[in-house]
């Protein structure tokens, strides 16, 4: 059968990622042919600006070579420019006579640079700056010529003149308006950044209007005339004064156009066989003019094009950056203000530092940063989630570091960390490792570069600065993943929250049963989505639900923590940290008996037993007789205490007493990651409550409860949320809170991480305010423990066995499965 | 001549789970995918030597417990963007029962 035939228009960043996209979702669809106007493959036109720096060469910023079309059974027309689309017919036709006839079409024409309408502009030696012909043209005018003038000081041409300054010409920047780059900074940034490219050796003529280009005796332009009669000289001139949509083939062929190929939020033009994405596009009345947004197009358009009909294009916040190396700036959103704003600014000349936040009803709008652009990620974040900055506002100009992060997220700049800085501790990747594999292998995303070399991929306390990293390499090109929108994983274009909610609508049962209905794109999903999916089904049917223990980490499946040589830990529960000594004796017992190699006491108060082969597992346990400590789940932890009103002399609280009713109360609660809980005798806090996701301090008249602490990767003090007299409403509070936790976090958000989403009033309204609500979530709370067995005994009684026994295939009869002895037998084959 | 050897019962492999195999020179894991394919690795990661028996599998890929690294079954192969291999075994189900060749 004939396939059907996708035919793209522009072999460029747009089009070309829009075909990656759907090879990815759909790879043996379509018969694919690609006319690109540029004799090239798709290369990477962002750094173009690093090539006429001297920074990088060609070579390196191919995105596609030929052999990545050849690969994929796509025919390339390069240097071949579509001059016709019959629609009727549906074919469409290159300058050369070449032909395709298409099924569907992608039109991804970018964009024309804008050129003043002023005499001269024909001249040889005139230029734009757009594509690869474009930079070898400059480079060879810096290297025959002296004086260049660059007509526009937005960011192309500041990129271009710090370029061919490298280059070694006398450069003058031309600009229309009384600033640089006035439609992404203020004046006052504007001033900073002229200041450091001067010292750079850039000359600087604005506002200045240009009248004529001069024509010289050679025929190639000679010098600027400007409106108010000054001249200046100039070999070479390069006009950056604007892009303009490329629609002309578009609105040749009858598609409606208003300052771009006007399109659908499906990316579809108004004939529906006929998509469009990339700068050639105007969506909402918008044309953007940087990747990332043209990035999220090409998602959309993949999707629709490989059939599946669901994703949406919504529009874009964008940010920019300027890749002039040495020179730190960012910009996003409104960033000038107005009416009911507000602004928060911190300018620090002589650190040539100055920063400005634009807020409106608590809420970012707008940032420019110049000179520090540490926190730039964390700005366009809490920008693009439009979290209510309130409760940080005081902090908020010192960055994110000063918010209590023990980790090393804003150690320094990236901009001028040396190559061999480590950035990522847990997997040992330094500054230059990852720059290397950003622009060899074309990474854009913090995904990409998680994938490409582990930085960040653990426990993500340098995603900061990885993210700065990324976006000054790629400037601009970079935009932080939208947090509110992501899908759960490849797997699935729907978020947690959707899917959580139609487990809940449609009654889904198990794993296959959801990913039949949410239309999963894998059989069975990944490592990442069938144990969240597993604990979503856990979640909504208590009871009902059969637990899938394939879906399961390693960890949870074999209820032990697995180690680096392979063998086991064991940490049996000791309620609230109180032993006795028989305990205690038959804990050493144990650790004698299978030769245990290590015995220490855990962070948590208990005991870890180290090192037990996975085939000893339920021989301890038997031997143990203490039920499981759940050290290895996502799910209740431990609950700290201290001494207490029992023995202490300062303690006004049976704290001791309460965390072992609490540690007995929520034993065996699974939950979207660790839960743990501390309760002292009093403020001095010797259980450290302050720094957990339940702490509880007793007080002379009752009990403080705190809410969302963590004292792991990032130090995040617990916050207060509510004072209760006596020990029932503690327990009451707990299990309410801790209810809400399970059911409405995404799966591996430890409660501070939600609590940060969601906000406190939010918790508040549903825990303190609605008494009601509460005790409801209550009662789903204890139902869903009502009856959870103890893991261990259940395993020393037999449940799944074959999870812990080896077959053995040269000792017979050993331990293994029933196979075993008819098994070591060879057969032919 | 021939070194297919019979591991177990098809029936005795959780689908998508695994099995450890104590082989004498060293652990073979040996794995039930989906539609009741069989893979046979030796258990060792070729990151730091994770027990890959030990991890998670979805389609012919398992999750290395250690790390995360993915391993195709088919061909021991790390999937890219990692690199690195782990040896494997030919393996079958016949009436019921899993083989693996050991050569
Ligand atoms: C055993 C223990 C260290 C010790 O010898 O004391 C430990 C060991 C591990 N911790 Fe921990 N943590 C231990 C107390 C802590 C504490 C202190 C506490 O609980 O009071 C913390 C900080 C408190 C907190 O969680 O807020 C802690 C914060 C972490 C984190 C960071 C969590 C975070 O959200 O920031 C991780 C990583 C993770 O969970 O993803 C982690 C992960 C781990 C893992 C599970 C790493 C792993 O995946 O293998 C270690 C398992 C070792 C094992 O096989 O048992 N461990 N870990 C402690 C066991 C306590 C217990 O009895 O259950
Ligand atoms: C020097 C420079 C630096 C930049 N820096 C950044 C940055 O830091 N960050 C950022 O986000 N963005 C930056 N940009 C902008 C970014 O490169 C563009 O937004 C992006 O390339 C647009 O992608 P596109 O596919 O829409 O268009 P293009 O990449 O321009 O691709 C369109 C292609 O279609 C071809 N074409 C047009 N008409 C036809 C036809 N009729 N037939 C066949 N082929 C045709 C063109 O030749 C071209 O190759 C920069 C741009 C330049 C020039
Ligand atoms: S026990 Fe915790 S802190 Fe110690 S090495 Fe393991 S994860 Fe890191
Ligand atoms: S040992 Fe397998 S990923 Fe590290």
């Amino acid at each position: 059968m004939r396939k059907p035939k996708l035919v793209l228009v522009g072999n460029g960043m747009a089009g070309v990622r829009t075909l990656e996209e759907l090879l990815k979702l759909a790879p043996d669809l379509y018969d694919i042919a690609v006319f690109g106007a540029e004799p090239h493959g798709n290369y990477n036109r962002i750094l173009l600006s690093p090539v006429l720096a001297g920074e990088m060469k060609l070579p390196e910023i191919m995105l596609n070579d030929l052999d990545w079309y050849k690969d994929n059974d796509i025919t390339l027309h390069a240097g071949k420019k579509v001059v016709r689309i019959d629609r009727a017919r549906r074919k469409v036709t290159a300058s050369d006579g070449t032909e395709e006839s298409y099924d569907r079409l992608l039109l991804a024409t970018g964009s024309h640079p804008f050129m003043l309408p002023v005499p001269g502009k024909d001249l040889p030696g005139v230029l734009a700056y757009r594509d690869i012909a474009d930079t070898e043209a400059m480079i060879e005018a810096a290297a025959n010529h002296r004086h260049a003038v660059v007509i526009g000081g937005g960011l192309l041409g500041l990129e271009a003149a710090n370029g061919l300054k490298l280059r070694g010409m006398d450069v003058t920047v031309v600009h229309a308006v009384d600033w640089l780059m006035e439609r992404q900074l203020d004046k006052p940034a504007a001033d900073m950044l002229q200041a450091s490219l001067e010292a750079k050796g850039l000359k600087f003529k604005l506002p200045k209007l240009t009248s004529e280009l001069v024509r010289g005796e050679s025929g190639r332009v000679c010098a600027v005339r400007f409106k108010d009669g000054e001249q200046i000289p100039a070999d070479l001139v390069v006009m950056a004064v604007g892009i303009r949509p490329n629609t002309e083939l578009a609105e040749s062929a009858g598609l409606h156009c208003n300052r771009g190929i006007v399109v659908s939020d499906t990316m579809q033009t108004y004939d529906p066989r006929i998509y469009a994405v990339g700068e050639c596009v105007a969506h909402r009345g918008i044309a953007y003019g940087l990747v990332a947004p043209l990035f999220e197009q090409g998602k959309v358009c993949a999707n629709h094009l490989a059939n599946f009909g669901i994703a949406r294009y919504a529009g874009s916040t964008v940010s920019t950056k300027l890749k002039v190396t040495g020179i730190d700036v960012f910009s996003a959103g409104d960033f000038t203000g107005g009416a009911n704003t507000e602004e928060i600014v911190l300018h620090d000349r002589s650190a040539g530092v100055y920063k400005k936040l634009v807020l409106k009803n608590e809420q970012i709008v707008g940032a420019v940063l110049y000179g520090d652009t540490v926190d730039s990620s964390w700005y366009f974040q809490l920008m693009r989630d439009g979290k209510d900055v309130a409760g940080i506002r005081d902090h908020l100009m010192f960055g994110e570091s000063h918010l209590g992060n023990a980790g090393h997220q804003g150690q320094s700049k990236a901009a001028v960390l040396p190559d061999a800085a480590e950035v990522c501790g847990c997997n040992g990747v330094c500054k230059g490792t990852i720059v290397k594999a950003i622009k060899e292998k074309g990474l854009f995303t913090l995904e990409d570069v998680r994938k490409h070399t582990k930085a960040s991929s653990s426990c993500g306390s340098c995603t900061g600065l990885v993210e700065q990293i990324i976006s000054s390499t790629i400037g601009g090109a970079y935009q932080p993943q939208d947090a509110m929108k992501k899908a759960l994983c490849g797997c699935t274009d729907y978020t947690h929250e959707e899917v959580r909610k139609t487990i809940r609508e449609q009654k889904l049962l198990s794993i296959p049963a959801a990913m039949k209905f949410l239309e999963w794109k894998t059989p069975n999903g990944c490592a990442t989505c069938r144990p969240a999916l597993n604990y979503y089904l856990i979640c909504a049917w208590p009871q009902e639900y059969e637990d899938d223990p394939q879906s399961r980490f390693i960890n949870e499946r074999a209820h032990a923590n697995i180690q680096k040589d392979g063998t086991y830990s064991v940490v049996p529960r000791i309620h609230g940290g109180v032993t006795t000594p028989a305990q205690l004796k038959r804990i050493a017992e144990v650790a004698e008996k299978y030769a245990i190699a290590s015995v220490k006491i855990t962070g948590g108060q208990r005991i870890d037993l180290l090192g037990v082969k996975k085939e000893d597992l339920p021989k301890v346990w038997a031997d143990l007789d203490m039920p499981s400590g759940f050290a290895y789940g996502k799910s209740i932890r431990t609950v700290k205490t201290c001494v207490g009103s029992e023995w202490c002399r300062f303690g006004v609280q049976d704290s001791t007493g309460l965390g072992i009713e609490l540690e007995k109360a929520l034993d065996r609660m699974w939950a979207p990651h660790k839960v743990k809980l501390a309760v002292s005798g009093c403020p001095r806090n010797c259980a450290e409550a302050g720094i957990k996701d339940v702490g509880i301090v007793g007080v002379d008249s009752g009990w403080e409860i705190y809410i969302a602490g963590n004292g792991g990767i990032k130090t995040e003090v617990a916050q207060f949320l509510v004072k209760v007299k006596t020990r029932e409403e503690v327990l009451e509070y707990t299990g309410a809170f801790l209810q809400l936790y399970r059911e409405e976090a995404r799966y591996l958000d430890r409660t501070v991480h939600w609590v940060q989403r969601i906000g406190m009033d939010y918790v508040k309204q549903r825990i303190v305010t609605d008494a009601a609500g509460r005790k409801a979530l209550l009662d789903r709370l204890l139902f869903a423990l009502q009856g959870e067995k103890d893991p261990w005994r259940e395993r020393v009684q037999g449940l799944r066995a074959h999870e812990f026994a080896p077959i053995r295939f040269f000792d017979k009869g050993s331990a293994g499965g029933k196979g075993n002895e008819r098994m070591a037998e060879s057969v032919s084959a | 001549m021939n070194g297919w050897l019979r591991v177990c019962l098809l029936e005795e492999i959780p689908p998508l789970g695994a099995r450890v195999v104590n082989a004498g020179k060293g652990d073979i894991a040996v794995f039930r995918g989906a539609d009741d394919e069989v893979f046979a690795v030796d258990d060792r990661c070729p990151h730091k030597g994770g027990p890959l028996s030990q991890g998670i599998v979805a389609g012919r890929r398992v999750t290395c417990p250690l790390h995360g690294m993915n391993i195709q079954l088919d061909s021991g192969e790390a999937v890219a963007p990692d690199t690195g291999c782990t040896h494997r075994y030919a393996a079958r189900v016949d009436a019921g029962a899993v083989f693996i060749d050991l050569r």
